[in-house]
Order: C-alpha cells, then structure tokens, then sequence
C-alpha cells in the first residue's frame, strides 16, 4: 500500500477523499494541498444560506479546523500546486517547496467562465465560486441595491432569489431562450420564469450583455446587445464552470473536457487519480463520458478514490442528483436527460408541485421534481433500474409513486 | 449546548457536547460519528441523515414538516421515531438526546 498521499485541492472532493482514507483504516501520510485560504468547506450554500447570511464560514466547513491535525491531515492551504512531476513522483508548490507522493489524487475542481466583456474587471463585478467571492458580494449588497444578474442558470436564479430577499432589486439575463435550459425541461423553465417574475424580478431571455457601463471605476449598468442598458450597481456573472484540468494537461494526463478518469476514478497514470467537478468519467446511464458538475459526484467520487486506493475496487456509477433552492420552492433532479426521446409530466405546475421524466426508448432516465419529494426518491430509483412505465401511466396522478415501483 | 448520544448500528455510542443553533446532522458531521453522510449538506435534499430517535426524546425534537416526512416516506428503514437529523435545531432543551443510526447508511 502506498505510505505518502497527496491530494490538490481542498474542496468537498478533496476534503472526502482525506476523510474516507482515514475513516477507512489509511495510516500513511495524507497531504491536502488547497489555494484558498478556507479548509474545505460545502459550495451548495454559498448562492444559498451562506449569501442570505444564515450561515459563517465555520458552519459550512466540511470538518472543524481541529480535524485535520486530530486526523493527521498535513492541510496546507493558501498553497497552489504548480506542477507535477509523474516519473519523480514529486508536486511543486507555490511555497517553493516540493512534496513527494506514492499515489496523488487530484480534485482541482471547476473554475468559472470568464465574460471577457469590457468592465467585467470593475470592482462590483463578481463571479461566485467560492466563500471570498460571496464575502465580495455581501459587502457591496445593501437595501435598495441594484443587481444584474448575466446568465440564468442554478447560480444566477438563486442568486436572485436571495438578493430579492435582502431587498435587492434584481435583473436577470439569459441569453437562451429560457432560464436553465442545459438542466430542466421547458416545462420547468417556464415555471421558474413565472417564480421569479411573480416575485419582482425583471427577468429577460433571449438577451446577451455586451458590456459593464463604468462610471468613474464603478459599475454604472449593463448593456444588451441590443442596445438596451440596465442601471445596476452590483453585476453578479453565473455563466457556467469549466474543469480546472490545466495540471492534469501540462503534466500530459489524459484530459478530454476534463481528466480522463476510469470508473474506479483512475487516470492515464497508474499513480495518480481524480475525482468531482475536474474529471471526465464513463457513465453507463448515458453511455458515453460525461462531465458531472455536482457535489454529489464531489463526494461519491472521492469516495470511489479511497476505495481504489484501499484495495477495495468498487465501480462507481452512481444515479447523478443535483438540487437547488429558491425562494420556496426545492428543485431536485435525478439521472441525466441527455438524449431522451419523450417527456411526460406529471402533476400540476399551477399547484406549484410537479414533475418532467424524461424517457429515452420507454425508459425513464432522467426527473426533475418541482415541490415533489415522491417523484424525486422514487424517480432515483426507477432511474437507476432503466425502468419502463407506459407514459400514461406515469402521468396519472392517481397512481402514487409508490405503486409505480411495481408496475 | 447539548450533550447528545449518538448511537451507531452495531451499539456503539458517541456522546458530545453540541451547540445550540446547529443541527443534530451537523453535530454528527464535525465529530466524525460514522453512519450520518448528509451528502446535501443539511438541505433536506437527500436522505441520508436518518436517525432514530429515542421514544422519550420524540415530542421534544419537534414535528416533522411536511417536506422531512415525505423524505422519509421513501428513505430505508423507516419506523415511527425516524427523523432526518439535519431537521433538528440543537438547544438546551435537547441535553441528554439519544438517537440511533440506521444500518442502511452504514
């Protein structure tokens, strides 16, 4: 067994995979090597509870600090790793300094999209990834405040949810033609876009922001591609995640829209494995490698990594969930709708509960469940099992989710 | 702060002092008592914080809202005095609290 782990990066994957490696009996050295200056802590809440202030930093760390030395965690934080060398088996860090490792885990993560835009660089711009860019945002949101809001995904959409709640005014803008078009179904677009604007947000698709206005090296507003401005005073950019797989790339890994991982959570290199938001993985359901931007897969993954590397090999091919909060309303997600030929709802959106299957060939392979816990749990399942309902069936209310686990 | 006993499947018992204002998941989580996952983090998402919790400590843990009992209508395992602990805020009044943990997220 390998005597020196070192793991990059400190996020919910690299902070479960250090957990699980001593939970599951792991006596060599593990170091934990992240650039922030946080131990690691849950993304989830910080478009969420965190944003709303409901929540400290100390209560969304994964573990507290004290942890990681009781559990021989070497946790260097504020400390980039800056290359690796495979055939010596050594990572240089940003300290100038050089660890050696027997078997190395990466879990770089995701890093946002830039909007290379003219004014995206003014003070009150921000991207929200991580807790200082929350903090960011935080500072400058006041009763009152003006918010635009560039792009209408999980993030910009919850975002609004919050920043309304602390008497922002909010504009959100798409420019597909709905609202979380790469997750959810029409269907569940429409119904979030009714959410939002019944709540007061001024909410416009199909519309690109093309620049910041700067007045005097503030944010002034934003500018559309057709013409329109929108005064803001605070512009928050929710425009998807790329893999931060530059590492695994320089050090000729494997890498594919990710780093080409097995479904042990394996790479190219014997040596060296991956998990969460960095990885590119095979996935079964969908039969074909697939990117999984989740913390589910953040943490089953890792898991996955200590099972590999305590001799327990287990293939990991987990039904993927994602969830998100806003306002009242609890989105949850279940399997991947890629390629599905037909949709069926089920329930009434009016009745602010329903769900969208989504069936490839009669199968069901993907859910998404609005306000409907049933749908989701058992939906996971009949997921998992590639079930086969006949669509009528599964749109007839009267049959509950429980007895579609028999048919 | 509440002292609560967390009692795994196999019978053995983890009794730690938790804040007021946390959750019972997360007094489990941050002293590393194996059996709660909490994959979502406290967001009545997931499922996988079940417990058990003591006959006479059922009244003062509160009512399930409709959300937590629908969860747990298709969680594993479930029976009369199951909760999802990340559904119930630590005070005073919990000091002494004893749950049991669930075999199936072992």
């Amino acid at each position: 067994m390998a005597e020196k782990i070192v793991i990059i990066g400190a996020g919910q994957a690299g902070g479960q995979a250090a957990q699980s490696l001593r939970s599951g009996g792991f006596e060599g050295s593990i170091t934990l090597i992240g650039d922030e200056p946080h131990a690691p802590y849950q993304r989830p809440p910080l478009s969420k509870k965190y944003l709303m202030g409901e929540m400290d930093v100390d209560r969304i760390e994964l573990k507290p600090k004290s942890f990681y030395a009781g559990a021989d965690i070497d946790l260097r934080l504020k400390t980039r790793a800056e290359q690796i060398d495979r055939a010596g088996h050594t990572v240089s860090l940003s300290t100038g300094e050089i660890v050696e490792y027997d078997k190395l885990i990466l879990a770089t993560g995701s890093c946002v999209r830039e909007l290379p835009i003219p004014g995206a660089d003014l003070p009150q711009v921000f991207y929200l990834r991580t807790v200082d860019d929350v903090d960011g945002i935080r500072g400058v949101l006041k009763d009152g405040s003006r918010m635009a809001i560039i792009g209408g995904g999980y993030i910009g959409l919850e975002v609004a949810a919050v920043a309304l709640k602390l008497g922002a005014r909010v504009t959100v803008v798409e420019m597909a033609d709905r609202v979380m078009n790469r997750v959810v179904a029409p269907e569940v677009s429409a119904f979030f876009e009714k959410l939002h604007s019944d709540a007061g947000v001024d909410l416009r698709v199909n519309a690109g922001v093309t620049k910041i206005l700067d007045q005097a090296g503030n944010v002034a507003g934003v500018e559309c591609g057709d013409g329109t401005t929108i005064p803001a005073d605070i512009v928050v950019i929710g425009v998807g995640i790329l893999p931060c797989d530059e590492l695994a790339k320089s050090a000729g890994l494997d890498v594919d829209d990710g780093i080409v991982v097995d479904e042990f959570a394996q790479t190219s290199d014997p040596d060296i494995l991956a998990a969460g938001d960095c990885t590119s993985l095979p996935s079964e359901l969908v039969g074909r490698r697939i990117r999984l931007e989740s913390v589910q897969n953040a943490i089953d993954q890792a898991k996955a990594v200590a099972n590999t590397l305590l001799g327990n090999k287990k293939s990991y091919n987990e039904v993927p969930w994602f969830w998100s909060d806003q306002y009242d309303i609890k989105l949850q997600i279940a399997g991947l709708s890629f390629g599905h030929d037909q949709t069926v709802v089920r329930g009434n959106p009016d009745e602010k509960s329903f769900a969208v299957f989504y069936l490839k060939e009669g199968a069901i392979i993907a859910v998404d469940a609005i306000n409907a816990v049933p749908e989701f749990m058992i939906g996971k399942r009949l997921v998992g099992a590639a079930a086969k309902i006949d669509p009528s069936t599964l749109a007839d209310m009267s049959v509950s989710m429980k007895e579609m686990m028999q048919k | 702060m509440a002292k609560i006993t967390y009692i795994e499947h196999d019978g053995t018992e983890h009794t730690i002092d938790v804040a007021n204002g946390l959750s019972v998941m997360e007094g489990a989580i941050k002293n590393s008592i194996p059996g709660i996952d909490a994959d979502c983090g406290g967001a009545c998402a997931c499922a996988t914080c079940h417990v058990y919790v003591d006959p006479e400590w059922v009244e003062k843990t509160g009512t399930k809202e409709d959300m937590e009992q629908t969860m747990l209508d298709f969680a594993v395992d479930v029976e009369e005095t199951s909760r999802l602990s990340c559904q119930i805020e630590v005070s005073d009044e919990l000091d002494g609290l004893v749950v049991r943990l669930p075999q199936s997220q072992h």
